[in-house]
């Protein structure tokens, strides 16, 4: 019995002090990509296609803008820069993907006024990543550029998401003018 | 066993002195402990001589020419547990002798196991020692399953969650050696941290009526307690293992235990379990490994007077989850979906690589009790939790070895009850509970909180009476209150805050503002009360008729009330609602059932209206730069659920038996009167076993299984697909078809030492090799289901 009342006070004693009022940090992730920047350069004229998504997987939506239209039947040479913007300074995520390129791969969908794409870089084991990569326009008109970037994809593989297979890390569309 | 106490006996007989005035008379009274009346028709022997006589009407019995000395009497009565009393005679002699007739603490393992139901009026099932046997390098949920109503929701083969007549996860509770368990039971992917092999005596409450466990047990109370240990000098043990071809791996399991002839106990069970990928009849599933570990350790000394028990249990498992389930947006899902392919298959592998998920609980448990002559039985226990939850994602760079999720929930419980019995026919039981929980998820993971911190207070106070009108009529009624406090420290991102009219709400929790995130600080209150009433009633000598009401109140789980984010392992995001009250259920079920040496049968309906239902479904998408999630969000709804599950057995001839189970429930929210997500479909399981004792304990059995195609179920939805610029049908409700399974089992016992202490056991599961998937397989969406698995167990009890 009075073994029996020690536990029950020791029990009572572990309940009344095991509070504390100090607050939990908040979490800022780390690994996450808030924004795209997609630069098209044709000699002097740049454009730039940004997707940001400032609060992850939050409730909005990412802010979709592109900086003007392209020139119709132009080549452009593209490049991608990927960053953490709830940091601040806002954290290249570029450089992550580009160490460990053979585990990524950007692949692009062009369709209306956008007629051509090209890979232009490769990993160690020859295969595309697309960090950079060149952009053909066609006649004048509307057309989408669909980036997706899969995180351990089939390497190397047709270039078609199906058969890359892998996880999504990035997936957006762009509507631009050509003209 | 008994062997060894008839040694001890003779020992002891051995050392009286053989005394030399032998004329003495030795007058005794057999009383019942409770209540103390006389106890009629007990028989009395004196060991090593052969003296016996039995009690007369009023409990008296005598012993002509004794000699001075030291003396054992082994009384015994049929309602009542044997005793051995050891008195010294000197002259003429009188000796009380109080006897218990409630068997629970000491009792033997009896071969028939007709062992007491936990409510006389609610639907009960416990499962045989033989086939828990079957089922020892399985789970729990598996082993469950064998029983009629219960399924279960899985993550694959190895996270397995009960599901008790439609319900599941905080609805089930379940008792661990009579604590009960705070394991996150919340999640869909949490599947009980408890060792099938560590408490063997298992049966379950189907419904809330067992308010001694809780009032919140909506869907019903899985008690799992250690099997009896013997009041006898010995040491005992036994050893199975189980060898599995569709893994490659198996498990082995031993328990020890040191009984002491005072009741004394020292009691270890040990396990573990390891496997590698498993396959389907088509394709190694990868990374579906699993590793376990289970150590319990108890220490007791069980009296008629009083007894105390110190527990002590660690259970740990790693477990991964299936490599192609793993996806990035909702394009990978329907991608999934189509193709019914599994897009990564790799070797074979005994490795666990991400995602996996880590679960650790420790369990401490002391408990004291002491009966009161004339009175009752009075019961404290103190009991300590620990559960450690690690989730590993597929991450890149420095967090590729980091937890995703890793949280600790550590909990308090002091429980004591009082049960008076002095009354014939009457048990009453109350008793108080109080309960502190703490969760800590830990912020090193780089990844927001799925689940905040916490700190939670409970209280609970119950009264359960059970009392026998006439022989054939017993009724049965509880009620109890809990109350319950949840003071949790939750960060919301601001636009979610916004999004939820959380900021309308709720502004005055907020206690901090950094910007894109407010740190916010909800208090809740529950007030819940429960109540049960129900009758058994005996006609002819196996039938019985049970009836119970039930009306539960569960307050809301942590995930119900602040889930907030993209479940990564799931890719959906989960969103929890601050503003969810508690869910009020009011069963009312009727079981009626002939348990006869020919044949029987079992027919229960049942009827659980739920108010303010608290439902998980998916209702639309939400865009990220990753693409499109499926949200799935938790509701409130009026729900109901109708059932029946329904059995028959024959014993066509003394070897050949046949079995034949039918369950069947339909949920539908009232509201809108769509069906509920996730509801079992019905199921229909024959059998048929042939035992031959004369060759070698031969018992052989074929089982079929047929699984009917859910035909009631939510819709789906439409959502915008980035990759086809187009809106399309997510087919995430479409259950998939109808299936049958058969399995093969076959045992032979031998004897090695003792009479049949080693068992041989073959089976064969999906013995075709049938392809097939599970509604209630969440990665059913990934790849089918498992493939034929031959399994051994060798069973040896020494």
């Amino acid at each position: 019995m009075k073994a029996a009342l020690a536990l029950l006070s020791l029990g009572l004693i572990t309940i009344s002090c095991s509070n504390d009022d100090d607050n939990p940090v908040a979490v800022d992730e780390e690994e996450v990509i808030t924004t795209m920047n997609i630069t098209l350069t044709s000699g002097m004229n740049t454009i730039t296609l940004t997707s940001e998504d400032l609060d992850g997987d939050g409730p909005n939506a990412p802010v979709i803008s592109v900086s003007g239209n392209l020139s119709a039947n132009t080549v452009y040479t593209g490049s991608i820069e990927l960053l953490n913007e709830t940091e601040t300074p806002a954290d290249d995520i570029t450089l992550e993907i580009a160490e460990e390129d053979d585990e990524h791969q950007f692949f692009f969908n062009v369709s209306g006024a956008l007629t051509g794409f090209d890979y232009d870089d490769e990993d160690g084991n020859g295969n595309p990543v697309g960090l950079s990569f060149i952009l053909n326009t066609g006649a004048a008109g509307n057309g989408t550029l669909q980036v997706t970037l899969r995180h351990e994809p089939k390497k190397p593989n047709d270039g078609t998401l199906a058969d890359a297979g892998g996880e999504t890390d990035i997936a957006q569309s762009f509507n631009v003018v050509v003209e | 066993m008994k062997y060894s106490a008839m040694l001890l006996i003779a020992f002891l007989w051995g050392s009286v002195s053989l005394a030399q005035d032998c004329e003495h008379i030795l007058l005794g009274e057999i009383l019942d402990f409770h209540d103390n009346t006389p106890l009629n028709g007990a028989t009395v022997i004196i060991t090593g001589k052969n003296k016996q006589t039995v009690s007369s009407a009023d409990g008296k019995f005598r012993f002509k020419d004794l000699c001075d000395g030291v003396l054992e009497l082994e009384v015994s009565h049929p309602e009542c547990t044997s005793k051995f009393v050891t008195l010294t005679i000197k002259g003429d002699t009188y000796k009380k002798i109080f006897l218990e007739h409630h068997l629970e603490e000491l009792e033997e393992v009896r071969v028939t196991g007709n062992r007491p139901k936990n409510t006389k009026s609610a639907q009960e099932e416990r499962l045989s020692l033989s086939d828990l046997e079957k089922y020892s390098g399985s789970s729990l949920g598996d082993a469950l399953k064998s029983l009629n109503g219960i399924s279960s929701l899985n993550t694959g083969a190895n996270i397995v969650k009960p599901v008790i007549q439609g319900l599941m996860g905080s609805r089930v509770l379940i008792l661990n050696n009579n604590v009960r368990m705070q394991d996150m039971e919340w999640g869909e992917e949490h599947a009980p941290n408890v060792d099938i092999n560590a408490n063997q005596d298992i049966s379950v409450v189907k419904g809330a009526a067992a308010l001694e466990y809780g009032g919140d047990a909506i869907g019903g109370v899985i008690i799992m307690n250690p099997l009896p240990i013997i009041r006898t000098d010995s040491l005992f043990g036994k050893t199975q293992t189980n060898l599995f071809s569709n893994g490659r791996g198996g498990n082995i399991t031993t328990t020890l235990t040191k009984s002491y002839n005072n009741g004394l106990y020292i009691k270890g069970q040990g396990s573990f379990k390891k496997l590698g990928d498993l396959e389907t009849p088509d394709y190694m599933l990868s990374n579906t490994g699993i590793e376990e570990k289970g150590v319990a350790l108890s220490v007791g000394k069980r009296d008629f007077l009083q007894g105390w028990e110190a527990y002590y249990s660690y259970f740990n498992s790693d477990i991964g989850i299936l490599r192609a389930s793993h996806i990035g947006n909702v394009d990978d899902l329907i991608q999934s979906i189509n193709s019914q392919q599994p897009n990564i298959i790799n070797d074979f592998t005994y490795g666990i690589d991400r995602p996996n998920q880590e679960v650790t609980h420790h369990l401490g448990k002391l408990n004291y009790y002491r009966r009161f002559e004339g009175l009752g039985k009075w019961t404290a226990q103190y009991d300590f939790q620990k559960n450690s939850r690690l989730e590993y994602d597929i991450r890149v760079g420095a967090d590729a070895n980091k937890a995703a999720l890793d949280l600790s929930l550590t909990t308090h419980s002091v429980t004591t009850d009082f049960q008076f019995d002095s009354k014939e026919g009457l048990q009453v039981k109350t008793g108080l509970m109080g309960r502190y929980q703490n969760n800590f998820a830990n912020p090193d993971t780089g990844v927001r909180r799925l689940i905040p911190d916490y700190d939670k207070y409970d209280l609970g106070v119950f009264s359960v009476a059970e009392y026998r009108v006439k022989d054939h009529i017993i009724l049965d009624a509880g009620v109890r209150y809990d109350f319950s406090r949840i003071d949790a420290k939750k960060f919301y991102r601001t636009s979610r805050w916004e999004e939820r009219g959380y900021d309308d709400d709720f502004g005055d929790i907020v206690i901090e503002d950094l910007g894109t995130q407010l740190l916010t600080n909800p208090i809740f209150n529950f007030h819940n009360v429960s109540a049960t009433a129900g009758f058994q009633y005996d006609f002819g000598k196996d039938t019985k008729l049970r009836f119970n009401y039930s009306l539960a109140q569960r307050a809301p789980n942590p995930s119900e009330l602040f889930s907030d984010g993209l479940h990564h392992s799931a890719a959906r995001i989960e969103l929890g609602d601050l503003r969810i009250k508690s869910e009020t259920s009011s069963k009312v079920s009727l079981s009626l059932e002939k348990i006869g040496t020919k044949w029987g049968y079992t027919f229960a309906p049942y009827l659980n209206a739920i108010n303010d239902f608290i439902i998980l479904e998916p209702t639309g998408v939400e865009f990220t730069i990753r693409g499109a999630f499926p949200v799935w969000n938790y509701r409130q709804t009026n729900a109901r659920l109708l059932g029946v599950d329904a059995a028959v057995y024959n014993n066509w001839t003394s070897k050949i038996r046949t079995d034949h189970k039918f369950s069947w429930v339909q949920g539908t929210d009232v509201g809108t009167d769509i069906p509920l997500i996730n509801m079992p479909p019905a199921n229909f399981n024959n059998s048929i076993s042939y035992r031959n004792p004369k060759w070698k304990n031969l018992v052989l059995g074929l089982e079929s299984m047929y699984v009917f195609e859910q035909q009631r179920f939510p819709d789906n939805i439409f959502v915008f697909s980035p990759e086809q610029q187009q809106e399309v049908e997510l087919a995430i409700n479409t259950p998939p078809a109808a299936y049958h399974l058969l399995a093969l089992d076959a045992e032979t016992s031998y004897s090695i030492r003792h009479k049949n202490d080693f068992k041989i056991g073959l089976r064969i599961t999906n013995l075709l090799n049938t392809s097939y998937r599970d509604y209630l397989n969440r990665l059913r969406y990934f790849v089918d289901d498992l493939g034929r698995n031959i399994s051994l167990r060798i069973i040896y009890n020494y």
